[in-house]
């Protein structure tokens, strides 16, 4: 049977990990590669890094991350954060990414997503879509959340879907960063209207959450920051609670 | 030792790469080629593959005299090859992914997509999944029964001659996930990407 994954995220900015683990023994808090570690051993299905970086001279520094995450870690690492071209994922599947994860410009220009997951597989390319509610809808934002496109977020997922993503990693932007838990009723409802796997992301603030992503959310993967960082739980901590809700998870 | 993973240009094969090396350490030396001479030197040989299977089929066949090699290698000569992921289906007579499309026509069969059941199960098939091993193979070598490997694929591989088959997983349906046919191995998931109990496989194939 196949396993609901759990997928820890770290924001990297400028090469350093902004929020992570603070365990006393880290040898450098700071440093991605020993956080990616940290969370593979653990039991981590796969790593997601999102790349923070605001100015363009630093954008380079995440691929030297990923060119050392990936000489440690053998689980799946997907990439995401100013993937802007074809030209860029190329790139970062070069490094070692087994992922990348498109926002904005699978917005901005469809031919990004078509192009690239033709070039390299479907199974390589993770449409990113962060939604807003709005009214009854959902719409689709940009530029990390800055800019809203108007678009309908359940058809924009569909879209995507026929553009050639493997995988939807959705986030609830009124969710994230509140620790109240995942959009159920955004998450369910795209899952329902694609028959790809989505990845609920945004919300999660106790473990309880991410057995409703699962459960009530139809996600496949769940994917969270907040609770994985400052050791408030450990990968197998969630995993044995998934296993305990009879969730099938891989321990 | 020498082993060669076969880098025909197609798809992203870093991961492969990495993982090998760090099986491989100081004893035994990893090529990374297309490179026709090295191919047919070498002692073991790596198919990787991603993309879909008429990509990677036409991408062998873009290097001039490659399938030519790979078939002295591996039918001929007899010598151990693994196929990874499309690397695996590419074994097969005929693929269907795109458009119908011949293949190496080593262990007869065809690679079609996985049935979904109208939408019940979601595709690509990503994830980890257990394998049941059905047949002693020499790659799955203090390989636990039921354990987990890490898949992404939407197509699968549906041998003519069920003996070859080493292990299944169950998805939509029973999905064949290893094959062994003499010197010829393949995995439908990636052991590159399936952790330690990844790492031990990839360990295997170097030893055997």
């Amino acid at each position: 049977m196949l396993k609901n994954r759990i997928i820890p995220c770290l924001d990297v900015k400028n090469g350093r990990v902004v929020k992570g683990i603070n365990f006393v023994d880290l040898k450098d808090a700071g440093d991605p590669v020993e956080q990616a570690k940290i969370y593979s051993d653990g039991g981590a299905d796969e790593i997601c890094f999102l790349d923070i970086t605001a100015s363009n001279e630093n954008r380079d520094t995440i691929y030297d991350v990923v060119k050392k995450t990936s000489k440690k870690c053998f689980v799946p690492l997907t990439v995401g954060g100013g993937v802007r071209s074809v030209e860029d994922i190329n790139k970062l599947l070069n490094c070692g990414a087994d992922k990348v994860s498109i926002n904005t410009a699978a917005v901005e220009n469809s031919k990004v997503v078509i192009d690239s997951s033709k070039k390299f597989g479907s199974q390589c390319i993770v449409v990113a879509i962060d939604a807003k509610k709005n009214g009854d809808k959902w719409e689709v934002f940009t530029h990390g959340g800055r800019n809203n496109s108007g678009i309908d977020a359940l058809v924009y997922a569909e879209k995507m879907e026929n553009n050639g993503a493997g995988e939807l990693l959705v986030t609830s932007m009124d969710r994230d960063g509140t620790q109240v838990g995942y959009d159920i009723e955004l998450m369910s409802k795209i899952s329902s209207r694609v028959n790809i796997p989505v990845i609920a992301s945004g919300g999660v603030g106790n473990l309880d959450h991410l057995v409703d992503g699962i459960k009530l959310g139809k996600a496949s993967a769940v994917l969270a920051a907040s609770i994985f960082h400052y050791g408030k739980h450990s990968v197998k901590e969630a995993k044995d609670y998934l296993d305990s809700k009879g969730i099938p998870v891989r321990i | 030792m020498n082993v060669t993973i076969v880098d025909y240009k197609s798809g992203n094969i870093s991961s492969v790469i990495n993982s090998f090396e760090e099986v491989a350490k100081d004893k035994v030396n990893i090529e990374v080629t297309s490179d026709l001479n090295k191919i047919k030197s070498s002692d073991k040989v790596v198919l990787p593959g991603q993309g879909s299977f008429k990509s990677c089929v036409e991408a062998l066949n873009n290097i001039n005299g490659l399938t030519d090699i790979l078939n002295e290698f591996a039918i001929t000569n007899k010598k151990p090859l693994l196929g990874i992921c499309v690397g695996l289906q590419m074994f097969a007579d005929i693929g269907y992914e795109e458009t119908e499309t011949k293949g190496l026509g080593w262990i007869a069969g065809k690679v079609s997509k996985i049935d979904n059941q109208n939408g019940k199960f979601k595709l690509p098939h990503i994830g980890w999944n257990q394998i049941n091993i059905v047949k002693d193979s020499k790659i799955f070598k203090e390989i636990n029964n039921n354990s987990h490997m890490y898949f992404v694929h939407s197509y699968e591989f549906i041998p003519e001659d069920k003996n070859v088959i080493s292990a299944t997983t169950d998805y939509s349906s029973n999905i064949v996930c290893s094959v062994e046919k003499e010197n010829i191995f393949g995995t439908q998931f990636h052991p590159e990407k399936s952790d330690t109990i990844g790492l031990k496989i990839i360990d295997n194939f170097i030893n055997l």
